[in-house]
């Protein structure tokens, strides 16, 4: 039904003249918060850019399992280890609930899954980071998913309906992984003074790629405005990232921890926070490839990839034998 | 990269909620089989007591209305306000109608 060949490399806002009338249409109904469905007319520019953004968001998801799942042997106690298990599994229902909206606009899934394992598709740059301690493992949940919340709640309202679908579902779920991450920092801040220095360690660590995954500041991010014209974005990188800031310094003064930025200050005339000046070298690298675990995050997808081969080799023989076995049946 | 690119075939998914509600769709996946689909869309869909019940029906069956024709189709519903209640009217003093 949707099978026109999608180039994930372009990004352009111009539409052949003869779309145009169509475009003028589409836009309104955007505009008047009507929501667009898999089979309605949209802009070529409008499908690429879901198909990129949401498989990028599907990917980040599905990479996502690997930090915290290093951990999951070594939680510390039964409980800890269910709840991780549990958060883990969550991620990798995220980006199952992504493919499938991503795949409502004629991309195939086994597409998307080549680009992840040869490269060609980005994931969120902050997964790119180790975990190495215990204490990584709140600090993602209290940080990282935060973050992602900060990003996700606006795009449950976002106008292509599969992927505000799929958005509300993983919100629904997110609460919990922030809050398992907070309850983890708190354990830690009230054990011993090692275990609250290594809480420290986890929040000097994650606190600046946590800032960055909202993405380059407003005055360098190409895809702002269409996006939000598309209403597929709904806020400025900026405006997130300073949400997000205005939250979780409260949190950190609250478990007792520095966040480490010199220059973080409360403006009283605002009310906001004001932070320090962002390392966008250090950004540029890792979504370059360059970061601290890039090869081995690639390396672990497709060596699962390559190892679960032969079990989708023997369900689909299986299901085609069962197939044949049933039509002789019929006979 | 060089496994062939028939994957395996997606299945749009419906979940009841509780006993008493209708089935209601909520997104797809793919499996090898009819079964294996039932239980994938368990392990995606229901991690918190979302369902009593799954249906699952391979995507390729469904014929879906072309919203290019939902004018013709749906629009001639819209004139036809006599086939609601409050169309007519009724006085006042008649409470039981
Ligand atoms: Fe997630
Ligand atoms: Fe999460």
């Amino acid at each position: 039904m949707y099978t026109q060949g999608l180039d994930q490399a372009g990004y352009d806002t111009g539409y052949a003249q003869d779309d145009a009338a169509l475009a003028q249409r589409f836009q309104a109904r955007v505009d008047a918060e009507d929501k667009i469905e898999p089979k309605d007319w949209m802009p070529d520019a409008y499908r690429r850019t879901l198909v990129r953004q949401i498989a990028q968001h599907a990917h980040s998801e599905i990479v996502g399992m690997l930090p915290e799942g290093n951990w999951i042997t070594r939680a510390p106690s039964l409980r800890r280890k269910a709840i991780l298990i549990a958060k883990v599994q969550d991620e990798g229902g995220h980006g199952a609930y992504l493919y499938s909206a991503a795949e409502t606009l004629g991309v195939a899934r086994e597409t998307l899954v080549d680009q992840l394992l040869s490269g060609a598709a980005k994931y969120s740059s902050i997964f790119n980071y180790p975990t190495l301690t215990w204490a990584d493992a709140g600090a993602i949940g209290w940080l990282v998913d935060g973050a992602a919340i900060m990003n996700q709640i606006p795009l449950c309202r976002c106008s292509y309906g599969p992927y505000a679908r799929a958005m509300v579902r993983i919100c629904r779920e997110e609460s919990f992984h922030q809050r398992q991450g907070y309850e983890l920092m708190l354990a830690l801040c009230r054990g011993t003074e090692a275990q609250k220095n290594m809480a420290q360690g986890a929040l000097n660590r994650w606190w600046w790629p946590a800032v960055m995954m909202f993405g380059p500041s407003d005055r360098d991010s190409k895809h702002t405005t269409q996006s939000q014209r598309w209403k597929i974005k709904r806020f400025t990188n900026d405006e997130l990232r300073q949400k997000f800031v205005d939250f979780t310094v409260p949190q950190a003064e609250f478990l007792g921890l520095t966040i480490p930025d010199p220059e973080l200050r409360f403006d009283a005339d605002t009310g906001h926070y004001e932070h320090g000046p962002i390392d966008w070298s250090e950004f540029d690298a890792v979504v370059k490839g360059n970061g601290p675990c890039n090869r081995e995050r690639l390396a672990a997808r497709r060596t699962a990839h390559e190892e679960g081969r032969w079990v989708r080799e023997a369900a689909a023989a299986h299901a085609a034998k069962q197939a044949l076995r049933r039509a002789a049946e019929a006979r | 990269m060089t496994e062939s690119h028939q994957g395996w075939p997606l299945y749009e998914v419906f979940i009841r909620a509780r006993a008493g509600l209708d089935h209601k769709h909520v997104g797809s996946i793919h499996a090898a089989d009819p079964a294996m689909a039932v239980e994938h869309a368990r392990d995606v869909y229901t991690r918190r007591g979302e369902g009593v019940s799954i249906w699952v029906v391979p995507a390729a069956a469904i014929t879906a209305s072309d919203p290019d024709e939902a004018g013709a189709l749906f629009e001639p519903a819209r004139d036809k306000v006599y086939r609601h209640p409050t169309f007519y009217d009724i006085p006042d003093q008649i409470e039981t109608l």
